[in-house]
């Protein structure tokens, strides 16, 4: 017999009586007055940022100031150069900037999701020194149980939830921001 | 780095205490992470509810397992992932190495994957002249030092900032005696970029395996596991098969219980969804039962497979905060540890079941409501049973075992008990009574509850 074949025929024989799965639903979980404030309060205390917007205009004057400026920065909210699928590492190592479109955001945890297409490549949001984040107000869920909901984690081969910049407290538990991936994480809302 | 069990979880502990100053600071410091999980616990009105589900999703799971894994398996074929069954930590390691030959790779990345650690893959490879470099930060501050993780979530939190700049100057050649966290991070991540940037291979674990959609969820606060993943030509992915929930929204549950429980952060800082290699990837998924189909026909014992690794049990424990994650001898430490390794090897880890108080706050916080303390009793009588104990605790957990069961002979032995320790106290502290070792014997009251009760019911 077979690895798998064995693995499988023991469970069939060691599984215990079948047992309901529970029905979830969103009437239990706690909805928030205001997601926006609810959202920026969480972020903020992870180490994240938040603007709010007048107009979306804001953010093409910062990143072509950026650019100007002799930075590596890379766009995927206005326009998504297709030569981003193929770049390696060595190429988006030297990212300094990286300014991203998001799907929706939690009021609940602070975090945004992105499907693949809006990273234009998968290692980019993590790779990218410092990372910006496009996210539509109306786009604010309240618990993750909305959430997936209205995602479809199967559209893309990739997606990811990410709250904050990069972190880590394996050194005696003090907390330094900038791990491996993004040292600084900004959402600008809109 | 390999189980070099020497010493038994008592003896270690022993000498872990000796350094008093160290003990209470690792007690201490691992409260504050207990602490920081309360707060986060309590701004959650609905936490009970997700407890309940989380625990009913997983006991539904079980009940299903080899169904769930067959349709795990065929969807995440259909989205072009290649799947390998390993009956144990062995052949784990054995397909591990076969897709590193076959591909002739010799840079080789490793987020945290506890599995790996259960399954000493490292060292296993380094057998082969094959080196794998671990990335999260805890991990390869043990690696670099050749120790073993002593927790699961916090591989280095037995180590302070000085032990870590004495490992970093010596191997990364950060300078001597600067102890500063931030300083000391920030030369890991360059020290780790470079091969991230380089690798070729990348293993990760799986917090959790969806079976609707054949994808799998990996869970980093660092970013070191994608780093990796999206980088190397290849992604290898190492699972047991409790890892598998049923369906997406069932992360709407365990993804707000796993943080919160283990760091008391909302959420951890990546949740990344895994659903199909990029193109012109590789990836691999090595679905693992090591033991777990064992556990799964053990009735008393088979809910520790619902298990999400948080390590919440751990920081709530006073045996472990006082005796550390190296006295447990085994990869996955601490209460559940303690319910998981008798299955693995009952005469190596007949102590682990001891290791504990059962004062039952593992089981208060553990957010898929194993009962562990329970559990670990359980275990006790097994092990005794099978005569896995130590003649003097055999009889003493006999006798008290008889005592209980028999309520006048209780009442008598309370009795007499309390009169020896008030006349004869060093009758009790002797070297016989292995409970008086580090314990002063209490002072015995003179008279029993039941007495007590007996006498005042009714005024
Ligand atoms: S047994 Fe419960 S508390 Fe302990 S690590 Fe597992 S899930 Fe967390």
């Amino acid at each position: 017999m077979s690895s798998r074949e064995k693995i499988l025929a023991t469970c069939t024989a060691n599984k215990p009586a079948l047992v309901d799965l529970p029905q979830l639903s969103d009437e239990h979980l706690t909805h928030y007055d205001d997601k926006i404030a609810q959202f920026k309060f969480v972020l903020e205390s992870i180490g994240g940022k938040v603007v709010a917007l007048e107009n979306i205009e804001q953010v093409k004057e910062e990143i072509a100031t950026h650019k100007q400026s002799g930075e590596l920065v890379v766009d995927t909210v206005f326009s998504i150069d297709d030569a981003l699928k193929t770049q390696t590492s060595f190429d988006l190592e030297r990212v300094d900037r990286a300014y991203l479109q998001a799907t929706l955001g939690v009021a609940e945890n602070g975090s945004v999701w992105l499907y693949e297409a809006q990273m234009g490549n998968r290692l980019l949001p993590f790779i990218c020194q410092h990372l910006f984040i496009v996210l539509a107000k109306a786009t604010l869920v309240d618990n993750m149980y909305q959430a997936y909901q209205k995602l479809n984690i199967t559209e893309t081969g990739f997606g990811v939830f990410i709250a904050g910049p990069s972190k880590t407290a394996d050194i005696e538990q003090s907390l330094v921001i900038g791990a491996h991936g993004a040292r600084s994480l900004t959402v600008y809302l809109v | 780095m390999s189980n070099l069990k020497t010493l038994d979880h008592a003896a270690a502990a022993e000498i872990f205490i000796k350094d008093e100053a160290r003990t209470d600071w690792h007690d201490d410091t691992l409260w504050f992470v207990r602490q920081k999980r309360d707060k986060a616990v309590n701004g959650i009105a609905e936490w009970e509810q997700l407890r309940e589900w989380a625990s009913q999703i997983k006991n539904h799971t079980l009940s299903n397992l080899d169904n769930y894994l067959t349709a795990f398996e065929k969807q995440a074929e259909a989205n072009g992932i290649k799947i390998h069954w390993a009956a144990d930590a062995l052949e784990h390691n054995q397909l591990m190495h076969k897709i590193l030959k076959a591909h002739n790779i010799s840079r080789i990345v490793k987020s945290k994957s506890m599995l790996t650690e259960e399954c000493h893959l490292n060292d296993y490879l380094k057998k082969q002249g094959i080196e794998v470099v671990d990335t999260d930060l805890g991990e390869r501050i043990v690696q670099l030092r050749d120790e073993a993780p002593s927790h699961i979530v916090l591989p280095a939190i037995h180590l302070k900032k000085q032990d870590v700049s004495e490992t970093f100057h010596e191997h990364l050649h950060t300078e001597e005696g600067n102890n500063d966290p931030q300083y000391l991070t920030e030369a890991a991540r360059q020290h780790l970029r470079d091969h991230f940037i380089q690798s070729e291979l990348a293993i990760t674990g799986v917090n959790f395996a969806i079976a609707e959609t054949g994808g799998f969820v990996v869970c980093t606060n660092e970013g070191n596991a994608d780093m990796g993943a999206h980088t190397a030509k290849i992604h290898v992915a190492c699972m047991g098969i409790e890892k598998i929930i049923p369906k997406a929204e069932h992360l709407g549950v365990f993804l707000r219980l796993l943080a919160r429980s283990a760091t008391g952060q909302p959420i951890t800082t990546y949740s990344s969804h895994f659903q199909k290699p990029r193109p012109g990837q590789e990836m691999h998924i090595i679905i693992v039962d090591n033991g777990r189909t064992k556990q799964l026909g053990r009735a008393d014992f088979r809910n520790s497979l619902k298990c999400i690794r948080c390590a919440a049990c751990f920081n709530t424990c006073p045996v472990y905060r006082r005796s550390g994650g190296h006295s447990y001898h085994t990869a996955v430490a601490g209460p559940i540890g303690s319910i998981l390794n008798p299955n693995l090897d009952m005469k190596a880890n007949a102590d682990l079941p001891f290791a504990s108080t059962l004062c039952g706050s593992c089981s208060n916080v553990c957010p898929v409501k194993i009962d562990i303390h329970e559990q670990l009793w359980k275990w006790r009588q097994v092990i005794v049973e099978e005569g896995y104990v130590k003649p003097e605790k055999k009889i003493a957990m006999k006798g008290m075992a008889w005592i209980f069961s028999n309520p006048k002979i209780y009442r008598w032995a309370g009795k007499s008990g309390r009169w020896f320790l008030r006349t004869m106290p060093f009758l009790g502290n002797n070297k016989l009574n292995v409970w008086y070792k580090q314990r002063e014997m209490p002072e015995a009251p003179k008279q029993s509850f039941h007495d007590w009760y007996q006498q005042n019911k009714n005024k």
